[in-house]
């Protein structure tokens, strides 16, 4: 079948289908650049929605799953700071995706208290909010921030005792949180432990990483 | 030959004489071109047909190929589109495999073997499975659904000839916990097991046991329950093995528990392929050095390792042939990797963070240090969140005996990070360069120039996958119009629509499956096709608006479609969701 064909019987078969808009050429659909000219500027998913078929149809177009409205910039391969996730995008296959979620319920212990709590730490998005999370749950701790603004700690304001949130890993090992990348983290730590900061001494950090 | 002039070839020889030859003959396309021969080659050959392979369980009814096959022993047949992996097939679409399994219990009952994929597999089939068939040997599942531990224990207790389980990522519910115990006592026939998508805990012991008598095991994959101190006895029950799946590879850093799995490891002298790694702790990795050598397939790719032992590990296997890793890995493993394991055939680097913001130090370096590196390079999948085209291109000189090269930048539209241009370029190299490339996985920023140099020059490509990708039609146009060994297309998100489907309508007839999702085809070029096509089935998805596909206008456009060709016409399990129009 010859695309001629296919082009005159598309037109008288399908209403209100625009020949324009459909037409074989390099180039935006909708421009008027000449065929085979460089596309300078990508399009943005924001503008093929806006492409017409033709016709209303009252079909809406919101299936389409949310990209970043922002037309990508040429040049930044970066990941956009608040990227909503595309439907099967990338193509991970869940179970791949389930094998790597493990039980993420972690005990937390405070040295001095007397009591446990338990947090799942995949909740969070980063250390940020697990120790906001953590403030919460032990209500008396304020959160301050060390001069190198690298380390986060937490403060008992009525004895100012400061605490350094660690947490042990599946080799065993005792580490200070924040100095591997947040998912490493959640994959390997095994239970949480609020150790005060004076005999945190033999956990040397190494360049801490904390966004 | 044919009809006319003198020469019957089948008169020439008795019936059997023919039969013994083509026995000789195993792929499905030589013996198709067999039974093209002449009527007489088709009569014979289609009795003694052993194999059968069904791309589409809708494609053609069972009944339609028992009856033209009915001495078959192995069938393998696949339901849903792949893009079902990725959660883009709402999970009612189909794939049932009882139609199957029903039309099989009745016309095979010599059937030997099984193996389905992407089908909705039930307890009921299982328990049919292993009562109609009295020499049943082989039961593969791949990536199925629909089915318990108890169908499990219904094929254990029936299937006394059972050579192979093999379950490969399937969902199985969990609501027997001692099917292993199903296995008769005197069972011993089995040799090879793969439990590694089980979720729930095995029984140890009744393991244990069934390996211990099953003398003839060469394949066992177990799943993430099994703990390290079970596996050493397991290992010193089986030493013949070939292929072994740990379990959880973690514990406590015990020193008699290092030595004894060290040396449990030592004594399987016949190892050639690792997985499993479920939870991997590097201070067990040593254990396994022993057998590094003998390697010849290794996945660590559920191994939350770090570059620097991930590398130790891998650059003591010399003679590997197929890695998969993760993205742990870094450039500077896969370097090491390049340098040390030169017979490396397939390598496959999944993301450990698919959805993380969090910088990866693995880019295209790595993709092109092994390209470069491992002459033997065929097949390659690989998840980055950047690439050239300058690399695309050395992977292209570097590797031309491509066979499949699936490339995944994780960010749709990513164009080259230096010039800022599309991939065009990079693509283009490989499939002019890769001239026995058969699968093709595209992503990044790419304009319909891409296409052009693929409908051209992709001849052997069988398989492709787009997503995000293209301008306009044109795109679409050059691949149906070009890609002459084109049986599986499957795009997503891409600005192609009707013109170009309903220009290339005929090339549909000779391909297996179309899928197409978020794209700008129209629900009048869907019916068109379909009144154009009736050996096409035109399937429209969609499962968000409901109601009545015939009230809806022709300029609608379609959320999800997927054409394939059948000889079985439509088919009548359709959930709500699915017209065919």
């Amino acid at each position: 079948m010859s695309a001629e064909t296919a082009k005159s019987s598309t037109e008288s078969d399908v209403s209100g289908l625009d020949y324009e808009e459909t037409e074989l050429k390099l180039g935006l659909p909708g421009s008027s650049r000449i065929a085979g000219s460089e596309l300078e500027r990508k399009r943005g998913f924001s503008e093929t929605v806006d492409l017409k078929l033709g016709g209303s149809g009252g079909c809406n177009l919101d299936y389409l799953t949310a990209e970043s409205s922002d037309t990508r910039s040429s040049g930044a391969g970066k990941l956009p700071a608040n990227k909503a996730q595309v439907v099967g995008w990338p193509p991970v296959r869940s179970f791949r995706k389930n094998a790597l979620k493990s039980c993420t319920y972690v005990k937390v212990a405070v040295d001095g208290a007397p009591y446990l709590r338990k947090v799942d730490i995949e909740m969070y998005g980063g250390y940020q909010q697990l120790l906001n999370a953590l403030k919460e749950m032990f209500s008396c701790f304020t959160i301050r921030n060390s001069p190198n603004n690298n380390e986060r700690r937490l403060v008992d304001p009525l004895n100012g005792t400061e605490y350094v949130p660690t947490y042990e890993d599946k080799d065993g090992d005792w580490m200070l949180v924040g100095d591997v990348p947040w998912k490493m983290f959640v994959a390997s730590c095994k239970r949480l432990r609020l150790m005060k900061s004076s005999e945190a001494v033999n956990l040397a950090p190494r360049a801490p990483q904390i966004d | 030959m044919g009809g006319g002039g003198g020469w019957v070839a089948a008169a020439m020889f008795p019936d059997e004489v023919w039969e013994y030859v083509f026995s000789f003959v195993e792929g499905d396309v030589e013996r198709n071109a067999i039974s093209l021969v002449c009527r007489g080659w088709h009569r014979i050959e289609r009795r003694c047909r052993r194999r059968i392979f069904v791309g589409n369980c809708y494609a053609v009814s069972p009944q339609t190929v028992l009856r033209r096959f009915p001495e078959v022993r192995a069938v393998t047949i696949k339901g849903k589109p792949h893009f079902a992996d990725f959660n883009l097939v709402p999970s009612d679409w189909g794939g049932g495999a009882s139609v199957w399994v029903e039309a099989l219990a009745e016309a095979c009952p010599q059937l030997e073997e099984l193996r389905l994929k992407r089908m909705v597999v039930t307890d009921d089939c299982l328990e049919l499975i292993g009562r109609s068939f009295r020499n049943f040997k082989v039961l593969s599942l791949t990536s199925c659904e629909g089915f318990s531990t108890a169908g499990l224990a219904s094929v254990a207790n029936n299937c006394r000839n059972l050579r192979e389980l093999d379950l490969q990522e399937n969902v199985i519910e969990d609501n027997c916990s001692n099917w292993l115990s199903h296995f008769p006592e005197s069972f011993t026939s089995l040799i090879s097991l793969n439990i590694a998508c089980l979720d729930g805990d095995v029984n140890l012991f009744l393991l244990e046991r069934l390996v211990s008598r099953c003398s003839n095991l060469k394949t066992l994959r177990l799943n993430h329950s099994v703990p390290l101190d079970r596996l050493v006895s397991i290992l010193l029950k089986a030493p013949q093995l070939i292929d072994l799946g740990t379990g959880r590879f973690s514990a406590d850093s015990r020193p008699e528990l290092l030595a004894k799995l060290e040396s449990s490891f030592a004594g399987c002298r016949n190892l050639k392929s690792l997985s499993g790694f479920y939870e991997a702790v590097p201070a067990y990795l040593p254990t396994i050095f022993s057998v590094c050598d003998g390697l010849s397939s290794l996945n660590l790719s559920y191994a939350t390792i770090q570059s620097a032992e991930l590398t130790k590990l891998i650059t003591r296997c010399k003679n590997l042939q197929r890695l998969w890793v993760m993205d742990l890995i870094e450039d500077t493993g896969l370097e090491a990797v390049a340098s040390s394991c030169k017979l490396l055939r397939e390598l496959r680097v999944f993301p450990f963070d698919p959805y993380g913001a969090e910088h990866v130090s693995l880019t295209e370096r790595g993709l092109v240090s092994v390209s470069a590196g491992c002459p033997m390079l065929r097949s390659v999948l690989y998840f980055c969140q950047q690439m050239t085209n300058a690399a695309l291109i050395m992977v292209a000189m570097n590797s031309p005996n491509l066979t499949c090269f699936r490339l995944c930048i994780m960010e749709p539209h990513t164009p080259d990070y230096l010039t800022s241009q599309p991939l065009d370029a990079g693509f283009s190299a490989i499939v002019e360069s890769c001239k026995e490339l058969r699968r093709l996985s595209l992503s990044g920023h790419l304009t319909d120039r891409v296409f052009k140099s693929i409908g051209t020059h992709a001849d052997q490509v069988k398989m492709l996958s787009v997503a995000f990708a293209g301008d306009t039609d044109a795109g679409l146009h050059y691949i149906l119009s070009g890609c002459k060994s084109l049986k599986k297309l499957e795009i997503r998100d891409c600005p192609f629509g009707d013109k170009a489907l309903l220009a290339n309508a005929a090339k549909l007839e000779t391909m297996r499956s179309l899928w197409m999702s978020s794209c700008y085809v129209s629900l009048g070029a869907c019916r068109l096709l379909a009144q154009r096509m009736p050996r096409l089935n035109v399937e429209v998805i969609d499962e968000q608006r409901g109601g009545q596909l015939a009230s809806r206008p022709d300029d609608c456009r379609v959320e999800k479609l997927y054409i394939y060709r059948t000889v079985a016409g439509r088919r009548s399990d359709m959930p709500a969701c699915v017209w065919t129009l």
